[in-house]
């Protein structure tokens, strides 16, 4: 077996050195009634790395590449354009098959690198504190909504989520909630060129302790943040924005300019790739310092050495279930520190200049597309704002157009009866994302295709 | 000093009087291949960019009027030197590349090449998970293929994919129980954990909503049976076990907890962590465990990546799968494998679910990684795997015994690591000042003062791909520095003499926290 370098020259004298008649010797403890006497029947044998890597590949055929297609897929996870270089540096051994740095003096090649990650998060989002990362961004998502609960000390138990929030977000912190006890108030989500902001004020009362907002909205639009903020804070409640294309920002305000006391987000655009859902990378930044010690997750902070040099360390541990036990602010032990790496090279090569090219890039063919797609016979534009997705209706069921589009190679965005199944009156709209990937032949292929189903 | 094997190779010493480190300083702080690096805040530049984006157009603007006007303060860098700073960046941190990582339930083994290149296929890591499923047949396969290897391995019942690392499993699992529960009308408050349990067993009971209470362990450094068996009682949930325990050992007695537990009307969480160890010698469902997560990032070698991401699913018995949470994968009669989720559920059978633990389906690049690995190893290769762990751990018990107390050394051999403690040290030594001087010697240290149970606990888990030669080196410097330990050697105290860093300031770290950068010029 290629990865095992004992051979059975030096099993045999180990076995000796360590007193054991036989491996099963070592195994004593197993009952013997439970221990397997060879290996587990109906599993295959060892096989070589050219074996494995045409079954892999043989499977991978069988899957339709985002880039083999035009693809117009957001709601969550986004297909930008990944500098080669990102994924050379996180192949780096010292990266890679590293461990979470709690040995600093042989880790500030992480440390260092969570450092400057966590700035640039806190930066990005308009915040003064980032952690250094959650596994995504619907599980960031609760644990923003868990501290908002521990802020209001557990004296407020209402979380008030927007109708616009992603689906399967909302669904994570439903399911949290169940053994929480913290009432979830949701809203249905409605098809209106607007956010419904003044709706979700209207749920905001003296018992709630954090409003749930996403911007852009899961239907591509901007809600009024500002005012959110304001309406939520009145009541002493926190406002968490959430994010899930962190692009965006390098067009549209930051959260934390408008107010949001708690930022979370999804990073998968920057640096990580699609990955078919995982692993992604979740962000989470506090606007006020005053909140650092409630936040969940690791954080790396710059001290010095016994010389007075500069390094960097895990801090604030005392929150983590490594120390807390039971008391701790999250169980959270693993972050998503390789794609925190990947996030943090992709930004860098991007710097401001980058990032907000790539945003006016994003937002210029979105507005191509919307613009071509709104032509369409029977294809109506929804929204009044968006930054790079935004939502059409068809009139039909979006769910069957996208399948009949699937089989001619076009891959034209999220319907939204996927991701709402039990809202029947959203059925004919069409999430359609675009990025600086996607070619104007794209959006025209889209639009003949869509002029083609709908005919 | 005696050669550490027959080849006759042993590591260079410095010639007396020659310290490599001392010298004259230099002006760049540099020490020739030790390099420092400045932050990207203070070499990179607003106007500088690494990647070729047109210029903007103007033109149609649809931003609703939140354009952002302010200075955002992100520093770009050029392409070179993005690689550069980040190559050095790179050479400050130890990995298993460069050397054994002994950790201690954290299993740092090899990270198998090929698993890289098969994560990186288009249809694997440039698809979109919302995608119709007929263009993504391949991916679900990969999930329900990986899925039948982990029942199969352990025995259970079916599994939940979607957990994104060993506590989020953890929590999958005790909210599997909890939904049992409450579907038989039970309200149950307690959870039961060893005291040598990881953080996250507490933890995650308590973010479940459970009152967590220690179960005792016998000298043998076991569950104490007749302790938990009298503990239990109607207002018990469960017992979350760690099998290998975190002190190494098997609990022989598993069975006999379990049917204590279900017999008490409870479930059994086992934390699979050390999974490791057993894999291909023992299937945990023969031992009645009813969930227990699987760290593919440990046992099937998904690479840690400096903290992660890791990838945690979690078998289930046939009493909780049916309260999985969505989405999973299945395959029907004629072969074809579906995604089920909340809309398709009922089609399925899965009406109980207690919900969605994560937006998506999972840790897809890890899952590919981890296939990959087992079929590499196969049921045999498995097996292998276990057992060269366990040797491997039992040779380096052995071996240090002599120098190093080992507390459960006199009860029969270890798992897949050998726990010692810091009796006999110098007074005023500790296992951190050991630990230290070990990365001098050019090794990361093992995990210290856990499990807790231990005084100045030394967890050393070799994993089953390292050499023996490689053993005997780390042998031969872990005996040294011990030794130094004993004897009252002073400058352990200030170890490590040779790292990037000397030692940290922790407490200053935490006392004044600077979690971001700020620019002195504008301070």
């Amino acid at each position: 077996m290629r990865y095992l370098p004992l051979t059975d020259t030096d099993r045999s004298d180990m076995l000796e050195k360590v007193g054991a008649a036989d491996i099963d010797a070592l195994f004593s403890d197993v009952p013997e009634e439970a221990r397997l006497s060879g290996p587990i029947e109906g599993l295959p044998m060892h096989a070589s790395e050219m074996a494995v890597e045409k079954h892999m590949r043989r499977l991978s055929k069988k899957n339709l590449a985002a880039s083999d297609a035009a693809f117009f897929l957001g709601a969550g996870a986004y297909k930008h354009h990944i500098p080669a270089s990102v994924d050379h540096i996180i192949q780096r051994g010292e990266f890679l098959t590293a461990y979470t740095p709690y040995q600093p003096e042989i880790a500030q090649g992480t440390l260092q690198m969570l450092f400057e990650f966590q700035t640039q998060v806190a930066r990005l989002y308009g915040c003064a504190v980032a952690n250094a990362s959650m596994y995504d961004g619907s599980t960031a998502c609760w644990e923003a909504v868990a501290m908002a609960g521990r802020v209001a000390r557990g004296k407020k138990r209402k979380v008030v989520l927007s109708g616009a929030l992603h689906p399967h977000y909302a669904e994570v912190v439903r399911t949290m909630a169940k053994f929480t006890e913290d009432e979830i108030a949701g809203a249905p989500p409605s098809l209106a060129a607007k956010p419904d902001d003044d709706g979700l004020i209207a749920r905001i009362d003296e018992n709630t302790s954090c409003v749930v907002v996403q911007y852009p909205d899961i239907l591509g639009r901007l809600p009024d943040l500002a005012r959110i903020a304001e309406a939520a804070h009145e009541k002493g409640a926190l406002l968490i924005a959430v994010n899930t294309e962190p692009v965006a920002l390098g067009a549209i305000k930051s959260p934390g300019e408008l107010g949001a006391d708690i930022v979370v987000g999804e990073g998968q655009a920057i640096g990580v790739g699609l990955q078919f859902g995982g692993p992604y990378l979740g962000l989470f930044a506090v606007r006020d310092e005053k909140h650092v010690r409630m936040m969940p997750g690791r954080l790396c902070g710059e001290t010095a050495d016994a010389e007075g040099k500069r390094g960097f360390v895990l801090t604030l541990s005392t929150r983590e279930q490594h120390i807390r036990r039971e008391k701790a602010t999250s169980n959270i032990c693993t972050n998503s520190g390789l794609c925190a790496l990947a996030f943090s090279v992709h930004m860098t090569l991007l710097g401001e200049k980058g990032l907000r090219r790539m945003a006016m890039e994003n937002h210029r063919l979105a507005c191509l597309a919307a613009d071509r797609l709104a032509k369409v016979p029977g294809v109506r534009l929804l929204n009044d704002s968006f930054f790079n997705e935004f939502t059409i209706r068809l009139g039909m069921d979006a769910r069957k157009i996208v399948r009949a589009l699937a089989d001619k190679g076009v891959l034209a965005g999220v319907s939204l009866g996927r991701l709402f199944p039990d809202n029947p009156e959203l059925a004919d709209g069409l999430l359609v994302a675009v990025t600086e990937t996607t070619s104007e032949e794209d959006i025209e292929t889209l639009a003949s295709a869509l002029e083609g189903e709908l005919a | 000093m005696n050669a550490p094997n027959a080849s006759g190779w042993k590591p260079g010493t410095p010639v007396e009087g020659h310290n490599a480190m001392s010298g004259p300083d230099t002006a760049t702080g540099n020490r020739a291949l030790m390099l420092e690096e400045p932050l990207i805040f203070e070499i990179g530049h607003a106007e500088t960019t690494g990647v070729d984006l047109p210029e903007p157009q103007g033109g149609a603007n649809r931003l609703g009027g939140f354009d952002r006007a302010e200075t955002i303060g992100l520093p770009g860098l050029s392409e070179p030197e993005t690689v550069r700073h980040y190559t050095r960046l790179s050479r400050q941190n130890y990995a298993i590349d460069l050397g054994l990582f002994p950790l201690g339930s954290c299993t740092m083994k090899h990270n198998p090449r090929l698993n890289e290149k098969v994560a990186r296929m288009p249809g694997f890591a440039d698809v979109h998970p919302l995608q119709p499923v007929d263009t993504v047949r391949g991916a679900l396969e990969v999930i329900n293929e990986l899925a039948h290897w982990l029942i199969d391995l352990t025995g259970m019942h079916g599994v939940a994919m979607s957990p994104k690392a060993g506590a989020h499993g953890e929590l999958c699992g005790i909210l599997c129980i909890r939904a049992a529960l409450e579907a038989r009308g039970d309200a149950r408050e307690v959870i039961l954990v060893p005291e040598s349990a990881h953080g996250t067993n507490p933890a995650t009971a308590a973010f479940a909503g459970y009152k967590v209470e220690d179960i005792p362990a016998t000298p043998a450094g076991r569950v104490d049976l007749e302790a938990l068996k009298a503990r239990l009682g109607p207002d018990v949930a469960g017992v979350m076990i760690t099998n290998p325990n975190t002190c190494g050992l098997f609990e022989p007695d598993m069975k006999a907890i379990s049917d204590a537990v279900h017999e008490a009307g409870g479930f059994v969480y086992c934390d699979g962590a050390n999974f490791n160890a057993i894999v291909g010698k023992v299937r945990p469902g023969d031992l009645g465990v009813d969930a227990m997560h699987i760290n593919l990032h440990k046992t099937f070698s998904t690479p840690h990546g400096g903290g992660g991401p890791g990838s945690g699913p979690v078998v289930l018995s046939e009493a909780l799968a049916p309260y999985g949470p969505l989405p999973f994968t299945a395959r029907d009669g004629d072969g074809v494998v579906h995604l089920v989720e909340e809309e398709n559920a009922a089609e399925f059978d899965h009406t109980k679910a207690f919900g969605r633990m994560t937006a998506f389906h999972g840790q897809m690049g890890m899952f590919t990684r981890a296939l990959a690995y087992m079929l590499s190893h196969g049921a045999d290769g498995l097996k292998q795997v276990a057992e060269d762990a366990v040797l491997n751990a039992n040779y380096v018990l052995r071996s240090l015994e002599d120098v190093l107390e080992a507390p459960f050394g006199h009860s029969g051999p270890c798992m897949h690591e050998a726990l010692f403690s810091d009796k006999g040290f110098a007074e005023g030594l500790s296992t951190l000042d050991l630990a230290k001087a070990l990365i001098d010697e050019g090794y990361h240290p093992m995990t210290m003062y856990f499990p807790l149970v231990v005084h100045g606990a030394m967890l050393v888990e070799p994993t089953e791909t390292e050499s023996k030669a490689a053993l005997d080196q780390f042998i031969m410097a872990l005996r040294s520095v011990a030794e130094r330990a004993k004897s009252g050697d002073e400058s352990l105290k200030t170890a490590p003499h040779y790292a990037p860093r000397r030692r940290l300031d922790e407490t200053q770290a935490a006392r004044k926290p600077i979690l971001a950068w700020n620019d002195p010029d504008m301070a």
